[in-house]
């Protein structure tokens, strides 16, 4: 066959069946825009994906500083004569902690150096320490070493998010210091000084004067022992001299040859961050002494809200969104189960059934917000139940997941075969019989999968709890279900608000433990459809 | 006490059901067979005749009395109340009561004290009351119903009845709630409606319900309906979603037929858990996204442009809720699609089409009346959508088409205007329940309209 093919030497069949130029090329178009196509589609999704990567990997970054802490190891003087062994509560826990910590600046002699210092721990230490004093945790008597919670803003700088470490280089120069504390002038024998400071945004002024203004970067010589703010530069005849602060006092005056003073810079202007030069310095001190140590957060996941970041908790939120949880499960599962199974086994057919159906659907589409405003108005205005309590909160939720929990039971109802009722009825089960004793244990695996999946949806409402007025400040962990409450989400929101630097990690480490929760609820539904659900 | 009586209740009712059951047995020494009904269906009636009625005084009890008691105090001291005005006698009522049963009191002067020992007193009464009556109720079942246990006696039907009856109560709690909803929204407006005209209300275009609020007890008279203008805010509300579903409309829909026609079985395994996580993560945490990350990416792009962006910008709030509303439009357009019978898309490739022609040309046309229905459905989430315009979008009501605007919308206005502690019947606090209104009309007229389209252009094949 070959062989004659050849023989007889045919027109070879064309390569394709689009013979002329115009038909290859509106095929070769066509083929382009099925890419195209394609490519789009992939692009979508790929936004999506992207977002979400986006989202959980700044929530992620954000909330990890909050998962530690910085602690002020402080030797604490619990002796007699400042703790009452018979008053232990009595005792000014706060002048005790205060004076611990100011031993360590005997430089901090003004009034405002004092309060500085003050402020590189959490206002709430002495309650720390009452507390730990009242629980047994230190002994009295003597001094105790015992680690308070650093303030919010010298934490964050501890964890490097308020100014960075800076550049910190050797001074190519002999520095000599004319005195160890207060302020001093620094002569240097070459004027390198002069041209680096030009370049860091010092002001000009008068004969070559530079001078540093909280506007321009932080210039802070490490020299003998100690620290010193320099303020202004002027040349000399042989290199420059530079005048300077001293924030942590000198061993001794001595000149410093090339090499050995360093210089750090710190380039974020003093003027835009939230922490002082004079605050940074004393802070590394406390750290170089090995006094500062992180620590595991464990203030954050066990105690209530507060204002002060450092002492804010998450705990009497979640106390919060597990009582109302509770209602909610309470409420909207023996109700939207009763009325899936009179639904789908016991109604007829007819208009009051179609209604009601109806209802359902709709109910499921109506904006959670105008939930909160039914609470409100008819929970607390009319029937005067208490503001801000898991009570009302999960009344208002059930009233939301109801619809949800409904139409996953019918459908779950539905699934059962008819065969089993048959069988049931035809051995004398009367129809509740039937549908309790047999319908519903098997329906069971999909009514829970439906319910957990409700209720996770409902963890995660904000809107209508903000209606009823669990946004309130509630600092106590709420004992009861009438006890003002406020919700993880709510907490989520508020902290959101706070203009405090250090509620944003805080909000962040919020936001992942509600996510966790919502990840624990939603594998459960998993488990159980996978364990137990049965196909026919 | 509702709590204490509820466990009363169920404590006597399972006494009831042993004692049923035992007399159940009893009447026929121990042969099941000659009984009609179970015995535990005759005990469990006996449970329902003795903590049934009960039941109902309890719950009654708990709803009526604490207005009655209030009541009768207001009117034990009405000489001394006759000069306050409401929001003060609402103050003296709570502060008497919760000097009465341990609570935190504003402040306690003579006449809350001795109020708050009325107080007292009534309460003790009506608990006596009400324990009598629990006592009477169980005690008249329990006499009514022992006797009638005999074999021939149709327990089972009597607690089947019941039982049923109370299913159809559940299933009616779905009508309740409506009911309510509609209720509390339009008496709340109605009262709104009588300080502020309805027609200044929906066609003006100045908001600022906040300088309305001249304090305590404000005279009806005294409000300015000409600030109470939502033109701005159903404006506002209208420019976020239509920037959310210009992000959500393709990038859902797109995302659909990709997952559903293109993508490899591996990357659908990856991409069907992505679009629900999505889905189930609270849009608390996308709000606190929008405005911690979003807006300010945004108005630092704006400002390497040169263009002045608001840090509340309705685009960033916009951009957010579309990446929201993404799962949402994307599974109902994947019903949609996998619902065009596979027929035509066989037809369609027979004719030697591309899988993008057929999308196009055959499937897409065929699901469209869908495709309209879910895009609606989710216009309607977005209106609602409440979380992320709270913390991204603004509380100022300007009336602008610039997305790099701040602008600000009917749920956010809603939050606005009720958080805090207000007077309930200010026309501030009762504004928030006209756009209430507003906005459970739209979004039901949104869901019926898509559901009629659907219903409407279906096309039927087989």
């Amino acid at each position: 066959m070959t062989d004659t093919a050849s023989a007889l030497d045919l027109p070879r069949r064309a390569a394709s069946v689009h013979t002329d130029d115009a038909a290859r090329e509106r095929l070769k178009a066509r083929y382009a825009a099925e890419r195209r196509f394609k490519w789009m589609g992939a692009a979508a999704f790929a936004v999506a994906g992207i977002f979400l990567v986006l989202l959980l990997s700044t929530i992620v970054m954000q909330a990890l500083p909050a998962l530690r802490m910085n602690y002020l190891t402080l030797p604490l003087d619990l002796s007699a004569a400042m703790v009452n062994p018979q008053d232990a509560a009595g005792a000014d826990y706060d002048k005790i902690v205060q004076d611990a910590l100011l031993a360590n600046f005997p430089q901090a002699t003004g009034r405002q150096d004092r309060r500085l210092a003050r402020g590189l721990i959490s206002t709430g230490s002495g309650t720390i320490l009452r507390r730990a004093v009242a629980n047994g945790d230190v002994a009295l008597g003597e001094t105790v070493e015992y680690p308070v919670p650093l303030d919010d803003f010298a934490d964050l700088y501890m964890k490097g998010l308020l100014a960075g470490k800076g550049s910190v280089n050797p001074v190519q120069a002999t520095v000599t210091p004319s005195g160890t504390s207060g302020d001093i002038e620094l002569t240097f024998d070459n004027d390198s000084i002069l041209a680096l400071a030009r370049g860091l945004g010092a002001v000009a002024g008068e004969n070559g004067l530079l001078r540093l203004t909280s506007g321009a970067a932080s210039l802070l010589l490490g020299i003998d022992g100690g620290v010193v703010k320099m303020t202004e530069i002027t040349p000399a005849t042989v290199g420059a001299i530079a005048k300077g602060i001293v924030y942590s006092p000198l061993a001794n005056a001595g000149p410093a040859p090339s090499g050995a003073a360093s210089l750090r810079i710190i380039d974020l202007p003093e003027g835009s961050r939230k922490i002082s030069d004079k605050e940074i310095v004393w802070l590394d001190g406390l750290k170089a002494q090995g006094l500062v140590h992180s620590r595991f957060n464990s203030q954050f996941f066990f105690t209530g809200a507060s204002r002060e970041p450092e002492l804010a908790g998450i705990w009497g939120a979640v106390v919060g969104s597990f009582l109302t949880m509770i209602v909610t499960l309470g409420l909207s599962f023996p109700i939207g189960v009763s009325a899936a199974i009179y639904l789908e086994e016991f109604a007829k057919k007819n208009r009051w059934t179609n209604l009601i159906e109806v209802n359902i659907n709709n109910l499921a589409a109506v904006p959670s917000i105008v939930f909160g405003l039914l609470g409100l108005a008819v929970f607390l205005n009319f029937f005067g139940l208490p503001r801000s309590a898991p009570l009302v909160g999960g009344m208002v939720l059930a009233l939301m997941t109801l619809p949800i929990i409904i139409i996953a039971s019918r459908a779950a109802l539905r699934a059962v075969p008819p065969s089993i009722r048959e069988a049931a009825l035809g051995i004398g089960a009367s129809k509740v019989q039937t549908v309790f004793h047999h319908v519903l244990p098997l329906a069971m695996p999909g009514i829970m999968t439906g319910t957990i999946l409700g209720m996770a949806h409902a963890l995660g409402e904000t809107a209508p709890l903000l209606m009823i007025g669990m946004v309130a400040f509630i600092v106590d962990i709420p004992g009861g279900f009438t006890d003002p409450a406020t919700i993880l989400p709510v907490q989520i929101f508020m902290w959101a608000d706070f203009p405090e630097a250090g509620f944003q990690q805080k909000t962040a480490a919020a936001i992942l433990i509600l996510l966790g929760f919502l990840i624990i609820m939603n594998a459960m539904a998993v488990i159980v459809r996978k364990r137990f659900e049965r196909r026919w | 006490m509702v709590g204490y009586l509820l466990l009363v209740l169920a404590g006597l009712f399972v006494a009831a059901y042993l004692v049923g059951r035992a007399r159940a047995l009893s009447v026929v020494n121990g042969e099941t067979s000659k009984l009609h009904s179970l015995p535990g269906q005759h005990g469990r009636f006996l449970g329902i005749m003795v903590a049934g009625p009960a039941l109902i005084a309890v719950l009654l009890w708990g709803l009526v009395t604490p207005r009655i008691e209030s009541a009768m105090v207001k009117d034990r001291f009405a000489t001394e109340l006759s000069g306050m005005g409401v929001p003060q006698v609402e103050a003296f009522i709570r502060d008497a009561k919760a000097i009465a049963f341990g609570g935190v009191a504003g402040f306690s002067d003579a006449t809350k004290e001795a109020a708050a020992s009325v107080y007292r007193s009534i309460h003790s009464t009506s608990i006596w009351i009400i324990v009598a009556t629990v006592a009477l109720l169980a005690v008249g079942g329990f006499l009514l119903s022992y006797g009638r246990i005999s074999p021939a006696f149709r327990a089972r039907h009597i607690v089947e009845r019941v039982l049923r009856g109370l299913l159809i109560l559940c299933s009616v709690v779905a009508i309740l709630t409506t009911i309510g909803i509609v209720l509390s929204l339009i008496f709340e407006s109605l009262r709104f409606f009588q300080q502020v005209p309805v027609y200044k209300f929906l066609f003006g275009t100045h908001w600022s319900p906040q300088s309305a609020f001249t304090g305590a007890g404000t005279e009806a008279g005294a409000v300015n309906p000409d600030i109470f203008g939502a033109i701005p805010l159903f404006a506002g509300t209208l420019l976020i979603t239509l920037i959310a579903m210009l992000v959500a409309a393709p990038l859902g829909l797109l995302s659909a037929i990709y997952l559903s026609d293109y993508a490899s079985p591996r990357i659908r395994a990856v991409g069907k858990p992505v679009l629900e996580i999505l889905a189930g993560i609270p849009t608390v945490v996308y709000g606190f996204f929008a405005a911690l990350t979003v807006a300010p990416f945004f108005r630092g792009v704006g400002e390497s442009l040169g263009l002045g962006v608001a840090s509340e910008s309705a685009l960033a709030a916009g951009v957010v809720m579309g990446i929201m509303i993404i799962p949402f439009v994307s599974s109902l357009s994947d019903d949609v699609i996998n619902a065009v019978p596979q027929s035509l898309r066989d037809g369609s490739a027979g004719l030697g089409a591309t899988k993008s022609e057929t999308i196009r040309k055959v499937v897409l046309p065929a699901a469209l009346p869908g495709i309209v229905s879910a895009m609606l459905l989710a216009v309607s989430r977005a209106i609602g959508e409440t979380m992320i315009v709270v913390m991204a979008a603004g509380l100022a009501a300007n009336l602008t088409i610039n997305p790099l605007e701040a602008v600000t919308t009917v749920t956010v206005q809603i939050v606005t205007l009720l958080v805090g502690d207000q007077e309930f019947d200010s026309a501030k606090t009762l504004a928030a329940f006209a756009l209430g209104l507003v906005l459970f009309c739209i979004t039901l007229a949104l869901n019926i309209v898509a559901l009629r389209v659907v219903q409407k252009y279906r096309e039927q094949y087989d």
